[in-house]
């Protein structure tokens, strides 16, 4: 495919019918694809924030390969981010895209099985050269043939009209070149008719100390969306106009999980009335939340960094026993060696919060890629009977709130509380309301000042291990004069916490540690959407929540007797849990992993929950859980649940995570815990 | 060491009223005593005080002293008190370890603790054994060890202690035994110094290594089999009745020490050098001294104060921080945002 000069002409091809005018959809889902080293995840970044200030509201998906600088060019080296947006409710990052821009051919042949039929795809026709091409395993030139039949083409070679659009700045090539994504960002902002000031300014901040790589930024980014204005009269391309979004009046911002977490906990620590030592140690996807704290210092949060994921739990234990609210993070591996250090601050009962952004697994798995598979190992996962609470945020907004209650769950019942994100919460976006924290009930921590029992004669003693009321022990800090005492991870007397290994003594403790998680005060389940019984409740946890919410939403429009119910609270399971699933005939648990909360649901209540199970490392789309709950009602015995396949439709893409043996491994960069 | 108000204690007030554990005859009573018996000499507050530890017979340790204990889990004692001084920095922390606990299963972590410099006294108990588990050969079991887990021998090479800190960059390092009078000196250098400070404690374990260390701990003879350093003083051990006194002069053709006659006292003309315990260099040559053909050097080998982790942690969130509003409201509400339904931005 020869490069045009500018200005090319307008490249129409296939036989779809091209876009007519008509009312606009009330949501659009729009894919950039590129290579790792294209910036498409800023693009995307930059478009979610446009998007979130034009109002409305929207959820993304950025997917990206484990490798930092994948070779140039190759499918595995594809980068993309999705976003779905929309002038109505948008809980999922959205099925398949109606627009995609792909920057390469690898990034065309990864994703174009996910464009939706007539869908528009707007390619750079720069990089599809036989080199390229052969990179991305294409014979022919699929500009050429029959591939791009079904879709509206857009196809123009962007990177020749970057390099005219830079040209008085005085760049080199591979600078004007790096200028394409703005380019691209310009255009779609054309196409959905957003303002560019912002995204100006932006890049003058950006850009501070480079003023000429700040203008030439902003003059691709004005010739994108130039271009779109004078493309409008020719092509398929049309300008699509969202209004905003319906929603609660109030101060919005976008955020994503890792800073959603990464808030909850600096508004936690606060509402306890306690400094906070994070201890953490770099792992994909979870290093974010490292990163965001290390930089709130004036919140009287300490960061450390320490030389493995064992010392940074014990760290954070050590903080909490000196009387700081002691916090680490992690993924699956990670977690995985924290687990005994879990276990010395069950039995010594002081406060933890652990947060596991859960990846693919096991061992080192899929780093980038999402999966809820460390349901077990957070609720079962340690040596002898060693229970702690786990709770799971739905959302990256949620993680807030999850966050918060974490900090409160562990501060008010001296136990570690595991909270549980995922790759795809931790990296999604969402618009957010800002909440006022004046609306939040602080929980403040309290450190033993004086003895708390009496001896045999009567006289003032301490008890260390004394519970109050909810079964918590006193929290005392070493400094505290008078209240010198000795703790570890031996069998303790109930009391004073001195060793005991005497089984009554073991008998009680057990008891106790186990009653104290069970009976943590946990809200009763609501029901987020439909009747609180009925023929099928759709049972779900952690992110799976947007796209469960919505397939509900279809279902029940299409009268079914369907309700959708979300748990966060994982252990201790809310009290009125197993009655409100026995009031519906069946109960189908859709998780991102092989049926790990069903196995839970059906030990704690003998339910007959049914599993649909999804391990590709992939969301569940709306419509495979429609299809599932469709199963249903279809009158059809014994098609109930199972697996959902891999989907082609979807990030991340089938094609992305070959390692095509065409590049030696040792010329891959690799980086940190990823590999 | 911190810079607390003495307090007044005796011996009596650092015993706690549980019953010690360890088998009749361990080494571990003499260290406990000297430890106790050290404490009110620096002065320290049981309630400021904190003794933390890992898993094995050393680590029981801080159930017997009356102040704050965590005895933790297997080798990750210097983690868990890092992160005690980091949240509160004016405790004073001691760390009882043991030659398993400190540098097999917890080897990383006391790599770790050296290098940042974080201020407490690390206490290692070897006793070249596993004991707690049954006598199994441990990382500072010499070759040719027999135990349950090495019936013919053990075919390791044994780790070096105090070369380990060394490497790590440990800025204080020191040698003692259990029944040694000594003990207590090098633990009060050890308080003194402010960071890391490393003291190898060779432990007689009587059940499983017994008198492994005898050759020079033994009292007969010890003054020509141990080396007790201090800082400015010629490095000489021997006597006159015993064979003459004798020195460690530097050989600057071979890079090593040498051990020279003393005649008549007069180390000087002998080439007898003088200890520095800030000099890194030495401090190398030292613990790299192979007992037998040298002493075995005791005491403070090395002492060379550096700024701690825990003073850098504070003072770089204290800078940070500086005329910034720790306001959560406006965190909250950071970045780009909009509003929705006319409420004012």
């Amino acid at each position: 495919m020869a490069t045009h000069a500018a200005p090319p002409p307008l490249q129409q091809t296939g036989s779809a019918p091209a876009a007519t005018a008509q009312a606009a959809p009330d949501a659009v889902v729009v894919r950039f694809a590129g290579d790792s080293g294209d910036g498409m995840q800023l693009t995307g970044g930059q478009f979610t924030l446009s998007t979130a200030l034009a109002g409305n509201d929207l959820a993304t998906f950025p997917d990206f390969p484990a490798e930092i600088r994948a070779p140039q060019g190759t499918l595995f080296g594809v980068s993309a981010f999705q976003i779905n947006f929309g002038s109505r409710q948008i809980n999922t990052a959205g099925d398949a895209p109606d627009v995609l821009v792909a920057m390469n051919p690898a990034a065309l042949k990864v994703n174009l099985p996910a464009l939706k039929p007539g869908g528009l795809v707007i390619i750079d026709t720069g990089e599809f050269t036989r080199r390229n091409l052969d990179k991305a395993k294409y014979d022919g030139n699929p500009l050429d043939d029959d591939t791009l039949a079904k879709y509206q083409v857009l196809a123009f070679d962007i990177s020749a009209l970057t390099v005219e659009a830079v040209k008085p700045f005085g760049l080199g090539n591979k600078d004007a070149l790096r200028c394409k994504n703005m380019w691209t960002l310009g255009l779609a902002l054309w196409m959905f008719d957003r303002p560019r000031e912002p995204l100006q300014e932006w890049l003058r901040q950006k850009f501070r100390g480079k003023p000429d790589i700040a203008a030439a930024n902003i003059a691709a980014l004005d010739a994108g969306h130039a271009y779109g204005e004078t493309a409008e009269l020719a092509g398929p391309l049309r300008q699509l106009h969202l209004p905003p979004v319906e929603a609660e009046p109030g101060l919005y911002r976008t955020v994503t999980g890792a800073e959603a977490v990464s808030l909850g906990l600096v508004a936690g620590a606060q509402l306890a009335g306690l400094p906070m030592f994070f201890g953490g140690y770099p792992i994909t996807p979870a290093s974010a939340i490292l990163h965001h704290l290390a930089r709130l210092k004036e919140f009287g949060v300490t960061t450390f960094q320490a030389e493995d994921e064992i010392a940074a739990i014990c760290a954070a234990l050590g903080a909490s026993y000196a009387g700081s609210l002691g916090v680490t993070s992690s993924s699956g591996p990670g977690i995985a060696l924290k687990t005994e250090a879990m276990g010395l601050a069950i039995m010594t009962e002081l406060p933890l919060v652990i947060v596991n952004s859960q990846r693919g697994g096991p061992s080192t798995g899929l780093p980038t890629k999402t999966e809820q598979s460390d349901l077990y190992q957070a609720v079962y996962g340690r040596n002898g009977d060693a229970p702690l609470p786990v709770i799971a945020a739905r959302s990256p907004s949620d993680a807030f709130d999850c966050a918060i209650e974490a900090c409160r769950m562990a501060v008010e019942y001296m136990t570690p509380v595991i909270l549980l994100t995922d790759g795809y919460i931790a990296n999604a976006a969402e618009p957010w309301r800002v909440p006022d924290p004046a609306t939040f009930t602080p929980f403040p921590a309290r450190h033993l000042q004086e003895k708390n029992g009496r001896d045999a004669q009567g006289g003032e003693t301490l008890h260390p291990y004394q519970r109050d009321a909810k079964g918590a022990r006193p929290w005392i800090k070493p400094g505290t004069p008078g209240l010198m005492h000795r703790i570890g991870g031996i069998e303790k007397h109930e009391l004073t916490g001195n060793i005991d290994y005497s089984p009554a003594n073991h008998q009680a403790m057990t008891d106790a540690r186990k009653r104290k998680i069970e009976d943590i005060a946990v809200p009763d389940q609501e029901v987020c959407r439909g009747g609180s019984s009925g023929a099928l409740a759709v049972v779900g946890w952690g992110s799976t929540y947007g796209p469960i919410h919505q397939a509900v939403g279809r279902a029940r429009a299409r009268g079914l007797d369907v309700s959708h119910i979300h748990v966060r609270n994982i252990w201790p399971l809310p009290a009125n849990l197993g009655d409100l699933l026995r009031g519906f005939d069946a109960v189908l648990v859709p998780e991102m992993n092989t049926g790990q909360f069903k196995t839970l649901l059906r030990d704690q209540y003998l339910v007959d929950a049914q599993s649909l199970t999804k391990t590709s490392g992939q969301p569940f789309q709306i419509a495979e859980l429609e299809e599932a709950i469709g199963r249903f009602f279809d009158g059809v015995p014994g098609n109930e649940g199972g697996e959902v396949p891999p989907n082609a439709q979807q990030l991340p893409a089938s094609e992305s995570g070959h390692d095509d043996g065409d590049t030696p491994r040792d010329l891959r960069l690799h980086h940190g815990r990823d590999n | 060491m911190n810079d607390m108000t003495p307090v007044t204690t005796t011996l009596k007030d650092w015993e706690t009223d549980q019953e010690v554990r360890w088998c009749p005859g361990c080494g571990d009573y003499a260290i406990l005593k000297a430890v106790q018996r050290t404490l009110p000499q620096l002065g320290s507050d049981p309630a400021n005080t904190v003794f933390i530890s890992g898993i094995g017979c050393s680590s029981r340790f801080p159930y017997y002293i009356e102040s704050y204990g965590f005895h933790t889990i297997h080798g990750r004692a210097p983690a868990v008190a890092t992160g005690v001084k980091l949240a509160n920095p004016d405790l004073d922390v001691w760390l009882v370890t043991g030659d398993g606990d400190g540098l097999s299963i917890g080897g990383n972590h006391m790599l770790h603790v050296l290098r940042r410099n974080v201020n407490m006294q690390i206490l290692l108990f070897n006793n070249e054994i596993y004991g707690l588990t049954k006598g199994q050969y441990s990382p500072t079991s010499r070759e040719g060890t027999r135990s349950p887990s090495s019936p013919i021998g053990s075919v390791d090479h044994p780790a070096k202690p105090c070369a380990f800190a060394l490497g790590a960059g440990a800025r204080f390092v020191a040698r003692g035994f259990d029944v040694s009078k000594n003990l207590p000196d090098v633990l009060i250098a050890a308080h003194q110094h402010q960071g890391a400070a490393f003291v190898e404690i060779f432990q007689n374990c009587v059940v499983y290594n017994k008198d492994v260390f005898e050759d020079f701990a033994a009292p007969k003879g010890a003054e020509d089999r141990q080396l007790w350093l201090a800082d400015g003083e010629p490095m000489l051990f021997g006597s006159e009745k015993s064979g003459g006194v004798k020195g460690l002069a530097f050989d600057a053709e071979a890079l090593a020490f040498r051990v020279v006659d003393v005649p008549d006292g007069d180390w000087r003309a002998a080439g007898v050098r003088v200890h520095d315990v800030r000099n890194r260099v030495m401090a190398h040559l030292l613990v790299e001294l192979p007992f037998g053909p040298y002493p075995m050097p005791l005491g403070v080998l090395y002492d060379d104060p550096a700024p701690t982790f825990e003073s850098a942690v504070v003072a770089e969130r204290a800078a940070a921080s500086e005329g910034k509003e720790a306001s959560l409201a406006k965190l909250l509400a950071k970045g780009q945002t909009w509003t929705v339904g006319g409420v004012a931005d």
